[in-house]
């Protein structure tokens, strides 16, 4: 039986193809402004029996292509937990939004915490930085890592962070260092929020935030436990969507 | 929402209402309601009561306040749980609910007030601004409570504009406390009896007592049977009836909650219920939730769930304690009366150790599998006590899940993935 986990996100759409518990293909794609369309030319492929979906585009995508639907969070944490068997936590930073998770036992959430309705300290803020500060994402991390201190930044509003920035810039301050001040600031937001949520290490760190090399730099430095990246952190909840299904796990029927 | 064949526009524009926003209003709630309440499954048949509850809120029952005033007869609108019902209706006073619990108008309210205030106070505020709330606009006399800050210098704000009379709640429960809250009781009281020309007599409070006693009593009842599993009643529908509580008339909503208490009772015996046995039940504890706001309690049972208690003001707060019916002088009822109400656990007092075991007893009295605590942003009382509440909840085994949120549609998205997150982690 293959199962085909497909995690709609705000900035991407993941697929993976699972057989017998296996990853047989995965693919990634823009969300642009139609994430369902995006998301029909994997099914379109016809090289499943089943589909999980989850991501912000869950409910819409099990409407429009049936099976079941899971969340993110309990998708991310079976994912890691099957990637990472000693997995104690999960950071997923996304596109538009941030959770943290801690796990039990086989992998179950224990508790959890997702940031609310703003994107404070997600892939959204870096990108409205660097844009900012006239980078790519590349560079700001290259940049972020370079530079050996950072400006503290005291916003974390991304409209507010980004008029800091650009009145950073007019007075001249290095790019590089405002570029580390950035990576700095969600990474201690978000290391404060895995205390809260009481994290322990190994954590692993997925989401399209984890290939960013400097972020992973900075977590690591500042969690007390071991921080593992997955080779693909994107597709760690399309993954983990898939396997819900074998493990008959929690994704609603409905 | 008003009967087709009745066409109220004459009676509020005589109330004073802006017809064209007030329309827009209840066309508005109309769809809100359609969409949580009417799209829900194997519901009880006494609902039907409640739906025309709705269906009539601006119309019949503002008919029958009209009514009442035009016969001699004084409304009294009230905003709190501490406010005794009792004192209104033993003057022969009607007491009504006022009108919260959406957002609206808040361009008019933030020209009077901070944008960053609780939704609670601006929604009241824009109601009376926009003029599309006909219980304020029937009521003659609005009576307050300085249950927190913002809501006391609400009261100011709206003394310009309305009938205000101002109760001093206590902040603490202690002998002095009690004694000062007497004294406000009685205040109330002479108040009450000038604004309606009528004495409040031993006689007339001991019937008072025991009729509001009854209306809780019967939905002591309703709630009782929410323990079942499968549950019988929704937590929206029960959500409902304690809304409805704050507006309807007392007697006959009494007989209409106890004929739905005897339908969910059979149904229990039945082993009826509106989910299926075994779906998640969550308790969900925090700030009140004025009438028309269901977003809490349908994002939660369409994610699957059944809310099975209330541990709000519009809820287990309003009905779980009764005022002694033994006392026999006016001095007497006035104690029973001052204890009843300064024993409801409001995060305005300090300590509130209460509102603690409250919250637990309930959790593990109605079988819940997990506690939403949900306060409204800017409502600094029950945010400050949202760390405490966890802490007592998760000690006594119990998830917990922190929301804060406000009256928008805003983050409905992001709420839903944190409550089936929660629902799939139970």
């Amino acid at each position: 039986m293959r199962i085909l986990g497909l995690d709609i996100g705000s900035r991407s759409v993941d697929a993976v193809w699972l057989e017998d518990g296996r990853i047989i293909d995965w693919a990634v794609a823009d969300s642009g402004f139609d994430p369902g369309s995006a998301a029909a030319l994997f099914v379109d492929r016809g090289a499943h029996d089943a589909i999980v979906s989850t991501g912000y585009g869950r409910h819409a995508a099990r409407e429009r292509f049936g099976g079941t639907a899971v969340t993110e969070i309990t998708a991310y944490g079976v994912g890691a937990s099957v990637l990472f068997p000693h997995a104690s936590s999960v950071l997923d930073i996304g596109g538009q939004d941030t959770k943290v998770i801690s796990l039990g036992p086989g992998g179950k959430v224990t508790d959890f915490e997702m940031n609310d309705k703003c994107a404070a300290g997600t892939g959204k803020f870096l990108e409205v930085m660097a844009r900012a500060l006239g980078f790519t994402l590349e560079e700001m991390a290259e940049q972020g890592i370079i530079a050996p201190t950072g400006v503290s930044i005291s916003s974390m509003c991304t409209v507010f962070a980004e008029s800091e920035v650009t009145g950073l810039v007019h007075r001249g301050e290095d790019r590089a260092r405002i570029a580390r001040g950035l990576h700095e600031s969600i990474a201690k937001r978000t290391l404060s929020s895995l205390k809260r949520v009481n994290a322990q290490g190994p954590l692993v760190f997925a989401g399209g935030v984890a290939k960013n090399p400097a972020m992973v730099a900075l977590i690591a430095e500042g969690f007390a436990g071991v921080v593992l990246v997955p080779e693909e952190a994107q597709t760690v909840g399309a993954f983990g969507a898939a396997l819900s299904a074998v493990q008959g796990g929690p994704a609603d029927g409905r | 929402m008003s009967d087709e064949t009745v066409d109220y526009h004459p009676m509020w524009a005589e109330l004073g209402l802006d017809l064209p926003t007030h329309d827009a209003l209840l066309g508005a709630v109309g769809q809100l309601f359609g969409d949580a309440y009417l799209t829900q499954q194997n519901r009880p048949e006494g609902m039907g009561y409640l739906n025309f509850v709705m269906s009539e809120v601006h119309g019949l029952r503002i008919k029958e306040l009209d009514d009442y005033r035009k016969s001699g007869g004084k409304v009294f609108g009230t905003f709190c749980l501490y406010v005794p019902e009792e004192i209104i209706r033993a003057a022969a006073g009607w007491c009504v609910g006022l009108c919260a619990g959406a957002e609206f108008a808040y361009d008019q309210v933030e020209q009077i007030m901070p944008r960053n205030t609780c939704s609670l106070i601006k929604s009241f505020m824009g109601f009376k601004l926009a003029k599309v709330c006909p219980y304020i606009e029937s009521a003659d006399l609005v009576i307050g409570e300085t249950t927190c800050d913002c809501k006391k210098k609400a009261y100011e704000l709206l003394g310009e504009m309305h009938n205000v009379f101002v109760m001093e709640l206590p902040q603490m429960k202690r002998d002095v406390d009690m004694a000062m809250w007497r004294d406000e009781i009685r205040a109330l009281m002479a108040k009450v009896e000038e604004v309606t020309g009528n004495t409040i007599t031993a006689e007339s409070l001991k019937a008072a007592i025991k009729e509001v006693n009854d209306k809780r009593r019967a939905l002591q009842r309703i709630a009782a049977t929410r323990a079942a599993d499968p549950a019988p009643i929704s937590g929206k529908d029960a959500l409902l009836a304690t809304q409805v509580a704050f507006y309807d008339d007392v007697p006959r909503f009494t007989q209409m909650m106890n004929a739905l208490a005897d339908e969910l009772e059979a149904r229990v015996a039945a082993g009826e219920g509106v989910a299926p046995k075994g779906a998640k039940r969550v308790l969900v504890t925090g700030t009140p939730m004025a009438l028309p706001n269901w977003k809490l309690h349908d994002l939660i049972e369409k994610a699957g769930a059944v809310v099975v208690g209330e541990e709000m003001c519009t809820g287990s707060r309003y009905y779980q304690d009764l005022v002694s019916e033994d006392a026999t002088t006016l001095d007497e009822m006035v104690s029973d009366i001052a204890e009843k109400y300064l024993d409801i656990n409001c995060a305005c007092f300090t300590p509130n150790q209460g509102r603690l075991e409250d919250v637990v007893r309930m959790a593990k009295a109605l079988g819940a599998d997990g506690v939403i605590d949900y306060s409204l942003q800017f409502c600094g009382l029950y945010e400050m006590e949202s760390n405490a509440v966890e802490k007592a909840v998760r000690d006594a085994g119990f998830p917990v899940l922190k929301i804060t949120t406000d009256y928008s549609m805003e983050d409905v998205g992001q709420l839903a993935t944190r409550i089936e997150a929660f629902l799939e982690m139970l």
